[in-house]
């Protein structure tokens, strides 16, 4: 149980949990580990995703039409614990729902469902002592986001407290697709990598073979998110799983010979 | 989530943002430099004489400052108890007090260079006062405006249109003001290097809630000097509707160290207690993050943030300042609602006792005052915010009130 990082880049793969119901979402992120998915964002559906773009917005209403909980979500994972034992799991979700299901709670459940790593959109580095050492006490990593936006200070104060990998935001925005990786991508991963050793995976509108092939050139992992949830809203449940791991088999990263993978920490 | 306590004496003073436990910054880490930026140039602005005086003189001759505290005396007779003072910030430019803070962040706007102004409203008398001082000032001006909102609060998006501002439709969740929130949020988050964020209350990450308020203190120092001069001294209880809380913490502030004085917020009560069928955080909301800050928020077991309801668009939001939770929490100041009901009864007894037409979230202070004086002694002073005038709700209230026909 870690998150390690097996392909070049390692690929990320985000999934709204509960579009189109819980069965088919665990049908679908066995379908992405078994088509090269190193780690997987179990996204729990939330009222105001604020930070995310039309298509997730859609995927999260649908997931809450049949109330998707966070516990259902930490169900999943232990599930997808012990059938895919060696896929990176991280819990992806915004602030509210693991407050109210406690802090405490949270992370001991996580930490039981044998996932790796927890992502929380809305809290940034300074609001998150607490949660850090929530974190530490159940083994859970944190990962953090950094944003182009973000001052060199705050990029090490990111790179410092996160665990597992740093989240590199390619764009100001909100997530969804878009035409080429942005400009100021590679700039902000190499600004990273000044103040860690960590792996470093670049999200935000990445939804093609051309885009992963620019990001592997300079970050570690890419996070598809948006594309993924698209091919899912277009397909039906049946064919969704199949539809997912086509797209996946395409973006074209490679296998590393085994005893190379990257930045291990558990 | 705490982080530093209020203390004894200043329960309400904002150590990094923090109002007790809560308040804070609970945003996506692409805002926070810009909210580091808002946070240093406000506190530059606050510091610059050249600042100050231009906001006090706009506040004068532009936005019409001070208010008149008004003795209504034919209410008071008709409820025959607490004598009841109103504050008339129905009376400044754009109809409401939402200009106070439209003017200062303006102000702070231009002085960052920032040429994009963007802004959420509910009622629209924050998208009005918001395209009014980007009128004035000559600067781009989109509003975001749930489409529950839009076509409830018909007249001022027309009046944002001929302001010169573009008004963006917001059709996700109950398209009401919580749902313009996310969609300025995600603007702001895109075009975070130009634009500017004029938020409309004391809500989101800090400093806006700090901010927000010190633009509205001027309703309370204004008051509590009105109200001596007239009376000689401090009223009973002062009373404010609350959505966000901005006009009741400006009614507020200046009185929270006199003990004496009770603060008095009011919720919209809605149709119901049902979730859903009301905006009344205090009573059946809990301790949650929505939109950039830690406060009371209506939500459900699971952490999903409920729908809400009040005939009135301003109060219709489900979460509230955090500075309000903190001040609750400490009991210095108390919480209630009235309902869409009695916020009607009280629109229709000001406009025939008065000659005063509240807007419908106003009315909801109203509807306390009218619960609250008869309980009291002659003696008693009671102070009521009417935050803003009724010609906005003119559509509501011909069909709740049956005004139309021959
Ligand atoms: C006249 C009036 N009063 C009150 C409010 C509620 O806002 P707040 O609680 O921030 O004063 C509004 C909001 O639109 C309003 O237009």
């Amino acid at each position: 149980m870690s998150i390690q990082f097996r392909h070049k880049p390692g690929m990320v793969v985000y999934l709204t949990i509960g579009d189109p119901d819980i069965s088919t979402s665990k049908q679908i992120a066995l379908a992405a580990i078994d088509a090269g998915a190193d780690v997987l964002e179990l996204g729990v559906p939330f009222s105001d995703p604020l930070a995310d773009g039309p298509v997730i917005q859609r995927a999260s209403e649908r997931a809450l039409l049949h109330g998707t909980r966070l516990t259902e979500v930490l169900a999943l994972a232990r599930e997808l614990r012990t059938e895919r034992p060696q896929a990176g799991l991280v819990i992806f979700s915004y602030l509210n729902p693991i407050l109210r299901l406690g802090l405490e709670k949270f992370c001991a459940l996580a930490q039981e469902a044998g996932v790796d790593g927890v992502l929380v959109t809305d809290l940034i580095v300074e609001e998150a002592e607490e949660y850090r050492a929530a974190m530490r006490r159940h083994k859970l990593q944190p990962i953090f986001l950094a944003a182009p936006t973000s001052p060199d200070a705050r990029l090490e104060q990111i790179a410092k407290a996160s665990e597992g990998f740093v989240y590199a935001i390619s764009r100001t925005g909100i997530t969804g697709t878009q035409q080429q990786v942005a400009d100021g991508a590679q700039q902000l991963v190499e600004r990273i990598r000044r103040y860690t050793k960590l792996p470093i995976a670049l999200g935000f509108g990445i939804s093609s073979a051309a885009h992963v092939a620019a990001v592997g050139a300079f970050a570690d992992a890419a996070v598809i998110g948006s594309a993924i949830v698209a091919i899912i809203e277009k397909s039906t449940p049946a064919e969704a799983p199949m539809a997912v791991a086509a797209f996946l088999s395409e973006l074209g990263v490679v296998p590393v010979a085994t005893g190379e993978t990257l930045a291990i920490l558990s | 989530m705490s982080k530093v306590t209020a203390t004894e004496s200043n329960p309400s003073s904002a150590i990094a943002g923090r109002f007790g436990a809560y308040g804070g910054r609970y945003v996506p880490e692409t805002l926070m430099a810009a909210l580091e930026e808002l946070e240093s140039a406000y506190a530059a602005a606050q510091a610059d004489p050249a600042f100050t005086s231009e906001l006090a003189h706009l506040l004068h001759h532009y936005v019409g400052r001070p208010t008149p505290l008004y003795h209504a005396a034919r209410l008071t007779e008709f409820l025959g108890g607490a004598k009841i003072y109103l504050k008339r910030e129905d009376l400044l430019h754009t109809g409401a007090h939402k200009i106070n803070n439209c003017i200062g962040q303006g102000l702070l706007a231009r002085r960052m260079g920032k040429r994009r102004i963007i802004a959420e409203t509910g009622a629209g008398q924050h998208g009005v006062a918001t395209a009014t001082v980007c009128a004035l000032f000559g600067m781009e001006c989109v509003i975001y405006m749930g489409e529950e909102d839009m076509r409830r609060q018909e007249l001022n998006v027309y009046r944002m249109r001929l302001l010169g501002a573009e008004v963006r439709g917001v059709r996700s969740g109950s398209a009401t003001l919580k749902d313009a929130i996310n969609e300025a949020m995600r603007d702001w988050v895109t075009n975070v290097r130009t634009t500017y964020y004029l938020l409309g209350s004391v809500l989101g990450a800090h400093p806006y809630p700090t901010m927000v308020r010190d633009f509205h203190r001027v309703i309370g120092i204004e008051a509590r000097q009105q109200i001596l001069e007239a009376e000689g001294r401090l009223p009973s209880a002062i009373i404010a509707c609350v959505g966000g809380g901005s006009n009741a913490i400006g009614a507020f502030f200046e009185f929270i160290p006199d003990k004496s004085v009770r603060l008095i917020g009011v919720e919209a009560g809605g149709r119901g207690t049902n979730l859903g069928e009301h905006a009344a955080r205090f009573q059946c909301g809990s301790p949650g993050v929505l939109q950039g800050t830690y406060s009371y928020v209506l939500q459900d077991d699971a952490g999903q943030v409920s729908l809400t309801h009040s005939v009135s668009a301003g109060l219709d939001y489900a979460s509230v300042g955090p500075e309000h939770a903190a001040l609750h929490d400490s009991g210095r100041a108390e919480y209630v609602s009235a309902s869409d009901a009695e916020a009607l009864r009280a629109t229709v007894t000001l406009a025939r006792m008065e000659g005063i037409l509240p807007a419908l979230e106003s009315a909801h202070a109203v509807a306390e005052a009218m619960r609250l004086a008869p309980k009291l002694q002659r003696s008693d002073i009671l102070l009521v915010n009417i935050s803003g005038r009724g010609d906005k709700d003119m559509g509501i209230l011909a069909r709740e009130l049956k005004l139309q026909g021959a």
